[in-house]
């Protein structure tokens, strides 16, 4: 009930529009959803747990008391005893909700940049570091120093001697 | 050289502003969701009819001429607003189905009793199933589907005036040519 | 009277502000020290009118004053004082009012404390905090009133959310405003010295005290908005990956890169225009935040009512914001770099790295957060990006962070002996590779877990060992060791303590998530659940009357005796529900009990966990932001302190940062 109220909130306007199925006043899993089989169950938490509740916020079917996220996970674990693989449930899910029902995104053309996109970053500022260190090396002795710059180095390399490496 | 690099912060931003804009300015409902079901057939179902006696609701009933789904529940309130405008369309000639979505079937009866009954047929989907094929997220739900059964459009939420003009009948009547 | 005086005190503070931006920096343009020296003053008096404002908005609140369409939609008169206090910022106008507050309390503390700063940074920084309050003040007035009258006045009001009345909840909103917007003032140095055209040394030692105490603000209001989700929501969820969250984390990943490189400017003059533009990213993200809260752009657990015409306004302030402070980087940075030079291996190396690790960690929760926004407005598809997205990239980005982290800052500045350091964290290593295997083998733990547990160790054992390095321990008598304690600096302490406390939140974290118990099932009076090996006796439910809500209380019994209460309340005023868990906290994690719905007969259901470790997340989140604000009291650091005099004092102690 917590989280339907919490989920309401933003959800007023949207809500004299359509009824969205968040209404039911049930915690998340039920007692009577449990399959008797633990193997099986713990499967249909973590499949739960990908798979989002798509009239709530960022929520999994798993977290969410909605009565639809309960039909859903009803669902999974009926799919599962059936015999299905955890990626055909999913697909099974994809094929009535779309990709949006995964809060894994699928990695497709579309989801390139969101996928590589953290990789290409570091790998891009990893480069321009290298780049920076490797310019200083080449430029930093030959150019000489002009009188203000051999004061502040002088005034860095006392404070170095002061403020200590660790080899003092 | 550098001041490429520099500019690349502001470019980025200008980005960030205009995915930012771009749905406040298009007033997108980020709760919306587009049905992965269009322009394919409609989902196998076959549902017990409302009253004892009188034809069910099956997919195969849905092919021959464009017809609307609408996906309705005693318990919501949209749907009770919407019953006038319903009724309004199937006097003008729409063939409507009715989809009694996680209903008490009694219930359903009352509901319909007191607003009065816009639909041809109505199939009980009392445990829901059905909606689930359809990938029902929110009632009312309101699908157009050619006379080859074929989905071609979906509505969350409930029939305006403005969605059955701008919308609705239009599709329906070029589906009709 | 007092709600119209507190309104006009708001148009005041508006006009204040419009003068505490152009006169100085008109002045501080033309080299004009009388226009210049109007900035302190007209802070203070911005600041003032704010106080004004906000106490009478409080005083509405408090003495339940229906007559104004605030505290008619968010208090109530049998609300707990208390509550009715956190309800002047529990809601849109009132957070914004609290907003600006802070905003101009910074303003006037760089007013305040800027004595030592040159006349035209303190005149531009001051002028461009108050820029800030333009903007924001005008969003207030023309879109947030909150001294709005409804007439005829309603005999009571509608309640706030009952889910906002605690006490967490009502801490953790000042808490994160005073750091997201505390980096307001680090944003204005930056601004400044790109006006200036000047970034040197004493620029990093001005600005770094400022960010640390937003960063002090920032933590400690993440921590207690998680610890609010943790205990208030009821099933013991602390970090959700939701849009909100992240939009108060990405400044927080950026304040921290910032601290760090704000380090490398103050001791090599080196990295100015790179943290110049963190400055400005920091602060460009808690605007960002601002704006995702309020827009409704984005669907989210902790959203406040949805307006786009407000939507509209914030981006609005926020595009002037980026694509101004972003417009001016690109024209100045450029002829801002050079600076000291130092190996890759080194102090500063360990720094660059923590930055581009951190940046990149930042760049990950950003593309995250806004790509579901970005894909449909251009291919109208819909994606759900969720936690699986984040532990597999941003989790991955902190494993060679936390490595790293135990070798920086055993590496000496300027060239560093990696050899050396490394020869120094054998007993570190060894720790984390047997702890790894231990759990992995031995408890037949999943990968993450080992791995997430054995760095943990790594990080902790190393920091243990730099601080007993840097004293000598056990190679010099006792009492020299102790007078080296002693006479470390505080900031060196704050930074062992604060990385320490990055080490017990990964044990909670990593706890939780992987060794934690769940049972949830049907029980009446005098059942035995068993859970985690312990056995917890359910004692049934009574009914209870709170102040303002009705409550059901389902009693358990631990095996020691101690009785939990878990209630479901109802709050008649504002018709809602909520669950208020029973938990006994405990080091080894905490057992967290959960009355559900009534079931068939004299059947609950009842939700119960065993939340292995979870406080460490906390304890550790504390011991962060104790260790920043243990940094902040140095004397080095203190606020515009002149520093180099003073460092001859810590020498003897090979004090560092």
């Amino acid at each position: 009930m917590i989280r339907a109220t919490i989920r309401a909130l933003p959800l007023l306007s949207a809500l004299l529009v359509a009824a969205l199925l968040v209404a039911a006043p049930a915690h998340a899993v039920q007692p009577d959803e449990v399959l008797d089989d633990p193997a099986l169950e713990a499967r249909a938490r973590t499949l739960s747990a990908e798979v989002r509740c798509v009239v709530c916020q960022n929520q999994s079917i798993d977290d969410s008391n909605a009565e639809l996220a309960r039909d859903l996970r009803l669902l999974v674990r009926e799919r599962l005893q059936a015999g299905d693989s955890d990626d055909e449930v999913l697909d099974y899910l994809v094929a009535r909700f779309g990709p949006f029902v995964l809060l894994e995104p699928p990695k497709t053309d579309s989801t390139l940049l969101l996928w590589y996109g953290p990789a290409a970053l570091l790998g891009l500022g990893a480069i321009a570091v290298a780049g920076v260190f490797l310019r200083r090396r080449r430029t930093a002795a030959p150019t000489p120093l002009s009188d203000e710059e051999r004061r502040r180095l002088e005034a860095l390399l006392e404070d170095d001697e002061s403020a200590g490496g660790r080899s003092t | 050289m550098r001041r490429l690099f520099a500019l690349i912060p502001l470019l980025a931003a200008v980005g960030l502003i205009a995915a930012l804009g771009w749905p406040l300015i298009e007033g997108r409902n980020p709760q919306e969701l587009p049905s992965v079901l269009l322009d394919k057939p409609v989902p196998a179902f076959d549902l017990p009819a409302l009253e004892p006696g009188e034809p069910g609701l099956a997919s195969g009933d849905l092919a021959g001429k464009p017809v609307l789904v609408n996906v309705f529940a005693s318990w919501c309130a949209p749907c009770r607003a919407e019953i006038p405008r319903l009724q309004g369309l199937a006097e003008e000639g729409v063939t409507i189905y009715g989809l009694a979505y996680k209903d008490d079937p009694e219930a359903t009866r009352r509901f319909l009793e007191v607003l009065g009954n816009p639909y041809a047929r109505i199939g009980v989907d009392r445990d829901g199933r059905t909606g689930l094929e359809f990938g029902v997220y929110g009632v009312p739900e309101t699908y157009v589907i050619d006379a080859a059964g074929v989905i071609r459009h979906r509505h969350v939420g409930e029939v305006t005036d403005r969605v059955a003009d701008a919308t609705l009948v239009p599709l329906l009547k070029e589906l009709a040519q | 009277m007092i709600v119209e005086l507190g309104h006009l005190a708001l148009a005041a503070a508006l006009i204040v502000a419009v003068l505490q931006s152009v006169v100085p920096l008109y002045g501080a343009a033309r080299g004009d020290a009388t226009l210049m020296a109007l900035a302190r003053p007209a802070a203070m008096v911005q600041f003032a009118a704010l106080i004004i404002s906000f106490g009478a908005l409080t005083h509405a609140f408090v003495t339940s004053d229906f007559s104004v369409s605030n505290v008619v939609s968010n208090s109530h008169s049998l609300k707990p004082m208390i509550y009715k206090i956190s309800g002047v910022w529990g809601n849109h106008e009132g957070s914004m009012l609290l907003w600006v507050l802070i905003l101009a309390l910074f303003g006037a503390a760089v007013a305040a404390f800027g004595d030592n700063l040159p006349e035209s940074l303190r005149a531009r920084t001051i002028a461009v905090q108050g820029l800030i309050g333009v903007g924001f003040l005008t969003f207030i007035i023309f879109t947030s009133n909150p001294f709005e009258r409804v007439i005829p006045a309603p005999i009571d009001g509608r309640g706030l959310n009952p889910l906002l009345q605690d006490i967490g909840l009502a801490l953790h909103p000042p808490m994160l405003y005073l750091g997201y917007v505390g980096l307001s003032t680090t944003f204005s140095f930056a601004v400044a010295a790109l006006l200036e055209g000047r970034v040197d040394p004493s620029w990093a030692r001005w600005v770094r005290p400022w960010t640390l105490a937003a960063w002090v603000a920032l933590t400690a209001g993440i921590i207690l908005g998680s610890g609010w989700a943790y205990y208030e929501l009821g099933w013991g969820g602390w970090w959700f990956w939701d849009p909100v969250e992240n939009a108060s984390f990405m400044p927080w990943l950026a304040a921290t890169a910032l601290l760090h490189s704000a380090i490398v400017v103050e001791k090599r003059d080196a990295l100015k225009s790179w943290t110049i533009l963190l400055a400005l990213i920091a602060f460009a993200l808690s605007l960002l935040g601002t704006f995702l809260v309020r827009s409704g752009v984005l669907t989210s657990v902790h959203a406040f009512a949805v307006d786009p015409e407000r939507g509209m306004f914030i981006l609005v302030l926020l595009m002037i914001a980026i694509v101004g402070s972003f417009g001016l980087y690109a024209w100045r940075a450029p002829s801002m770099d050079g600076g000291g030079i130092f190996r890759p291996i080194s102090r500063e190396g360990g720094l660059v790295m923590n930055n581009l690790l951190t940046a990149t960690a930042t760049a990950t929760v950003l593309i995250g957060t806004l790509y579901p926004l970005a894909l449909e407005t251009i291919t109208g598809e819909k994606v759900s990006v969720g936690p699986p997205f984040y532990e597999a990239t941003f989790v991955p980005l902190m494993i060679p962070l936390i490595i790293a982290l135990g070798i920086g800052p055993m590496l000496a500045w300027k060239r560093g002996d990696l050899a050396g350091a490394l020869n120094n964290l054998w007993a570190a290593a060894i720790v984390a590779v047997s702890v790894g295997l231990a759990l992995a083998w031995l408890q037949g733990a999943p990968v993450g877990a080992a791995l997430g547990m054995a760095l943990a160790a790594w990080l902790a054992i190393a920091v243990i060992t730099e601080w007993a390095d840097r004293i000598r321990l056990f190679r010099v008598p006792f009492s020299s060791a102790w007078s080296r304690a002693t006479g470390l600096p505080r900031s060196a302490y704050g930074m062992s303590l604060a990385h320490f406390g990055l080490a017990v939140f990964i044990v909670g974290a990593v706890g939780e998530t992987y060794f934690s118990h769940e049972v949830v099932r049907y029980a009446e009076k005098g059942d035995r659940i068993e859970i985690a090996g312990r056995t917890i006796e359910f004692d049934g439910v009574t009914e209870r009357a709170g102040p303002n809500f009705n409550a059901q209380v389902g009693t358990f019994l631990t095996e020691n005796g101690d009785r939990l209460e878990s209630e479901r309340r109802f709050y008649p005023a504002e018709g809602q529900q909520t669950t208020e868990a029973a938990i006994r906290v405990g080091l080894g994690g905490d057992l967290y009990a959960v009355l559900g719905e009534p079931a068939d007969g004299e059947n609950w259901t009842i939700r119960i966990y065993y939340k292995t470790l979870v406080v460490w997340i906390w304890i550790g989140g504390f011991l962060m932001s104790l260790g920043g604000l243990i940094s902040l009291a140095d004397r080095r650091l203190r606020v515009g302190a002149p520093a180099p005099r003073r460092r001859a004092a810590m020498a003897s102690a090979g004090g560092d940062d």
